[in-house]
């Protein structure tokens, strides 16, 4: 079975910091989302039960070291990465980022499943995965817990976590599935898988690559600021009991205890 | 005169986004109409006409059974274009939020998802919605003709809601889902309600073993407090989903939220900003919690908590 997993990479959220109310990105190194990383696993896990190829497919999107960070989804397991880079891409609504990666989908010619996580881990939108399986005509099973492939019959099928039951589903191949974070817990790689991550194929193709053009913006972001916060940032020290001591009475004296 | 529709496969949502859409579509000059899908909609309908909607159009189509993405999003579409609706309004539900993009790619249209307020200004709508995992609300507006928007549950209320008697309209839609469902159960859980909780004790990962939640709901009890805690904790099936507090949880407004073992991801502490006071236990000193927090206990749960426990006694 041919999988394909779409993989963003986005800033290390720890790094981001806050200053005048903006997020500071600038020199915060990225790395492949939570989720995508669920996806990769899930995707590993499927090619060791029926056999097939991974491919991650990643879309830049500004990221200038994507090509790099990729490579963490070949130590993963994946057996081949794309990236797709361009600097009409640099900074892509939801559908402009569908767009490219269904072109690529239908570049890479071969694929039966078509893994994403449930969302982003900065923007956790949840676009792209239903509007790729819109463009291409694919069934779309969100939210899968657990995911099974019954090759021979041509089916995919998933647990699903809706908002208060399981489902199980059953859809026909090629599909589109996105996972939550409960499916796996995934493998961090080891030296070995890392090193031999290094001369696994990893191609970089642009827009023109794959025939399309600079999207037109379906959306625009008016601002994008953090909420104020003022806070005491007291740290109590000493033994466990001292600084119990020293927390219950700040309760206290907050009116929190004892009202 | 053009529309601004609202669906959800949840009458409550429903009617919410029927309130709320009222008056934005007021605002805008648009009329309100509302969709209302799947076998048995059609008391869902009549409630929708009633709570104010002026059109509702119903579908007890078989194909909308458990309201699967690709199915809906081809009734809303065809809906869309009977309607006249120049703005989708859509419950984001987990079934919403993943009908909404799919509906938006339909319609050549932009989508706001997980929309927790929604203003109309200078003739046009702004969404708000978290970013970088919570750290920051974005304001977002759609540039396409027709706008999709997925609004979370709760945004608008139906308090102070004027009744109407719309008109209840029944199209024959073109659809037919190509997933097929096997088996449907039950959630288990025990529907804590962490949005109204006034103090509560937030457990994570710090946590070495599910028996020893023991402590932190000893913890909790000596404080009078609900237990609420990280995703981490509901994927490992220690805890039930709806104690998740945060990005993918519950958004709380507690008069204290104490962290036990949680680092302070921001999924996580985007649902306790809210708090009147953050205090955190943790062994890590540079922990992100402590940065956002009013008080600390520096040390390991193991010791802090059953110290705690034992000066409560005393309060
Ligand atoms: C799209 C998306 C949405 C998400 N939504 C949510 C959400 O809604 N809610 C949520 O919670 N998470 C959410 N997450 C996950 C989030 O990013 C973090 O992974 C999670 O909150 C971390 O949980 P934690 O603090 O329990 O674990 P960790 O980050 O592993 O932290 C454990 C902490 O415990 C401390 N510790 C360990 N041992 C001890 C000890 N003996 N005594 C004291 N302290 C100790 C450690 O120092 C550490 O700081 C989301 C992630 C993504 C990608």
């Amino acid at each position: 079975m041919d999988i394909v997993v779409c993989v963003k990479t986005n800033p290390d959220l720890q790094m981001v910091r806050i200053k005048d109310r903006e997020a500071v990105t600038e020199a915060v190194p990225y790395k492949i989302g939570d989720l995508e990383k669920n996806a990769l696993q899930a995707a590993v896990d499927l090619r060791a039960a029926v056999g097939g190829k991974v491919v991650a497919l990643c879309l830049a999107e500004g990221n200038r070291k994507a090509a790099e960070d990729i490579k963490v989804a070949l130590a993963m397991g994946a057996d081949e990465a794309v990236v797709i880079d361009d600097p009409a891409l640099a900074a892509p609504d939801q559908a402009a980022v569908a767009a490219a990666l269904a072109a690529a989908v239908k570049k890479l010619d071969a694929c039966d499943l078509l893994l994403f996580g449930e969302g982003s881990t900065d923007n956790y939108t949840g676009q792209v995965g239903p509007r790729v399986a819109e463009l291409l005509g694919l069934p779309q099973i969100s939210y899968a817990r657990k995911v099974e492939a019954a090759a021979e019959r041509g089916v995919v099928r998933c647990v699903r976590s809706m908002d208060d039951m399981l489902e199980t589903v059953e859809a026909p191949l090629p599909a589109v599935v996105t996972v939550v974070s409960e499916i796996n817990e995934p493998t961090i790689p080891g030296l070995m898988q890392i090193m031999k991550a290094k001369s696994k194929p990893l191609q970089v193709w642009s827009l023109a690559d794959l025939g399309s053009e600079g999207p037109a913006p379906v959306r625009e972001v008016v601002s994008n600021l953090a909420e104020e916060q003022d806070r005491k940032h007291i740290l109590f020290e000493g033994s466990a009991a001292e600084q119990a001591d020293a927390f219950v009475d700040a309760l206290i004296r907050e009116g929190v205890l004892g009202r | 005169m053009a529309a601004l529709l609202v669906y959800s496969e949840k009458i409550d949502t429903a009617r919410e986004l029927v309130a709320g859409g009222k008056q934005l579509a007021a605002a805008l000059g648009l009329g309100v109409s509302a969709v209302a899908l799947g076998p048995g909609a059609g008391a869902a309908a009549s409630e929708l006409a009633a709570a104010g909607a002026d059109t509702v159009y119903v579908s007890e189509d078989a194909a909308f059974e458990g309201w699967p993405a690709d199915a809906v999003a081809a009734g809303l579409a065809q809906v869309a274009d009977i309607a006249g609706a120049t703005v989708v309004l859509v419950g984001s539900t987990r079934r919403g939020k993943e009908t909404a993009p799919r509906l938006a790619q339909k319609l050549g249209a932009g989508c706001v998802s997980d929309v927790n307020g929604l203003i109309a200004e200078d003739g046009d709508l702004v969404a708000a919605r978290y970013a970088f995992g919570g750290a920051t609300t974005a304001r977002e507006k759609v540039a396409t003709p027709v706008k999709v928007f997925a609004v979370m549950p709760k945004t608008f209320s139906v308090e102070g809601a004027i009744a109407g008697a719309g008109t209840v309209e029944t199209p024959t839609l073109d659809v037919k889902s190509s997933v097929r469902v096997v088996d449907r159960r039950a959630k288990e859980g025990d529907h804590v309600n962490l949005d109204a909780a006034p103090l509560i004790v937030g457990v994570g990962r710090g946590f070495n073993a599910r028996e020893d939640l023991a402590l932190g709901d000893e913890l909790a009890g000596a404080l009078g407090a609900v237990v609420g805690c990280t995703k981490s904790l509901a994927d490992f099936e220690w805890l039930g989903e709806d104690r998740i507090i945060g990005l993918s949880g519950a958004k709380t407004a507690p008069d204290l939220y104490l962290g036990v073992g949680v680092s302070g991801q921001i999924q996580h502490t985007v649902g306790v900003a809210g708090a009147k006071l953050i205090a955190a236990v943790n062994k890590d000193k540079e922990a992100p919690i402590f940065a956002m927090a009013d008080y600390g206990l520096v040390g390991d749960l193991y010791e802090v908590l059953p110290a705690l426990v034992e000066r409560l006694k005393n309060v």
